[in-house]
């Protein structure tokens, strides 16, 4: 079908691209989440019925004092400063990940009331500062 | 027409090599030099950042290719638009050796982002609006650079590439502002931000403006090289020859073209 030196030869590249575009929409669509928001904030969580079928993202500071260690689990709160959640995290997390930081955890909302996470993330901010000494 | 590449260099000096090669030769030292500096200032100089430790260093070199492809992006525009007017066979050379420049660039950004993904986020990557969008920007590219061959008449694909990187170039304002747009876990800009003071320390920023300065030379040097590579058939006299005058106006003298 393809022909050496063709509009074939010619034409694979751009073909290439586009095929690549359609598979990275389809990834991107479902990776970014519903309505394409990548995440939502604690007070948008609290109007939100449990759901554990559906993934999603809850993001905030890690409030200072609400991180708890137990066994695999890590426990704490997320707050936006008007609503907190409180997440049960079981996995790998951010080697960064402290009470304080922004932090980005990926689940479900259960039954519970819980958020449920998998897989927790550091947000930092702008800022870059040297270590005070 | 035929002064639109030769009166770049200003000197008046005849020598034995031509204003295009010491251009590229000026372009070269200039952005070997900055990259010394920039090392030194990024390795040693600036000191590792509070949170995220010596990960963050790689910042240094994130960011100016991150920039670097913006400005190429610019170039492609700026070149696409000039080709579509009817300009020489300079511009559409320029706009493909840019939109190859940023292509490059683009990739390098999102690998290095990868890498400085782990041991910071906690993950190689995510589904993250900055992210998705630098990946669009070099699909854009890569578009680019593919449509050129589509028709089997190269001015054709001239044309369809200028087209293609007129328009493509709306990528780059969602690129630089889906973090502001849209809830994100990359962090919000540092220096091309609305309004407010940076919050960078100084030795930080500083060894950032350097990474940018020899980014940007070390793409104009490239760019430069590869144009003149793509001009296979040397279609307009380059050289003045010594003890004429030079064209310093814009309009060609009347009767010479016309």
């Amino acid at each position: 079908m393809i022909r050496r030196g063709g509009a074939g030869r010619r034409r694979l590249p751009l073909l290439l691209v586009v095929a690549g575009a359609a598979v990275f929409c389809v990834l991107a669509v479902s990776g970014m989440g519903q309505g394409l928001v990548y995440y939502r904030t604690p007070t948008e969580l609290a109007g939100r019925a449990a759901d554990p079928a559906h993934r999603l993202r809850v993001a905030g500071l890690v409030l200072p004092g609400s991180v708890r260690e137990d066994g695999g689990t890590l426990r704490f709160q997320l707050t936006d400063g008007v609503t907190r959640v409180d997440v049960v995290h079981r996995g790998e997390r951010a080697p960064l990940f402290r009470a304080g930081q922004g932090a980005v955890a990926e689940g479900s909302l259960g039954a519970d009331g819980l958020f449920h996470s998998d897989r927790l993330m550091l947000k930092h901010s702008d800022e870059y500062r040297a270590q005070a000494p | 027409m035929a002064n639109s590449g030769t009166t770049r260099a200003r000197s008046g000096q005849a020598q034995r090599t031509g204003r295009p090669e010491r251009t590229e030769r000026a372009l070269g030292a200039g952005a070997g030099a900055a990259a010394l500096v920039a090392l030194v200032l990024g390795l040693a100089v600036a000191p590792p950042d509070a949170l995220q430790g010596q990960p963050q260093r790689l910042m240094y070199v994130h960011v100016p290719a991150a920039w670097t492809a913006y400005a190429a992006f610019a170039v492609v525009l700026a070149a696409g638009a000039a080709h579509l007017l009817g300009r020489p066979p300079f511009w559409d050379r320029l706009a493909r050796a840019a939109a190859e420049l940023g292509a490059g660039m683009t990739a390098l950004a999102l690998a290095l982002g990868v890498l400085w993904g782990r041991p910071v986020w906690g993950v190689w990557w995510t589904w993250d609006p900055r992210i998705v969008s630098t990946a669009a920007m070099l699909l854009v590219y890569l578009a680019c650079l593919g449509v050129r061959a589509w028709p089997a008449d190269p001015r054709a694909g001239a044309r369809a590439a200028a087209v293609t990187g007129i328009a493509g170039f709306g990528v780059v304002p969602v690129v630089h502002f889906s973090v502001l747009w849209w809830p994100a876990l990359h962090q919000p800009p540092s220096v091309l931000r609305p309004a407010g003071a940076v919050p960078v320390d100084p030795p930080m920023l500083a060894a950032l403006a350097v990474g940018v300065v020899a980014f940007l030379l070390a793409g104009a040097w490239v760019v430069t090289r590869r144009v003149r590579a793509l001009d296979v058939r040397p279609t307009v006299p380059v050289r003045v020859p010594a003890g004429a005058p030079a064209h310093h106006g814009e309009r060609v003298p009347a009767g010479s073209a016309w």
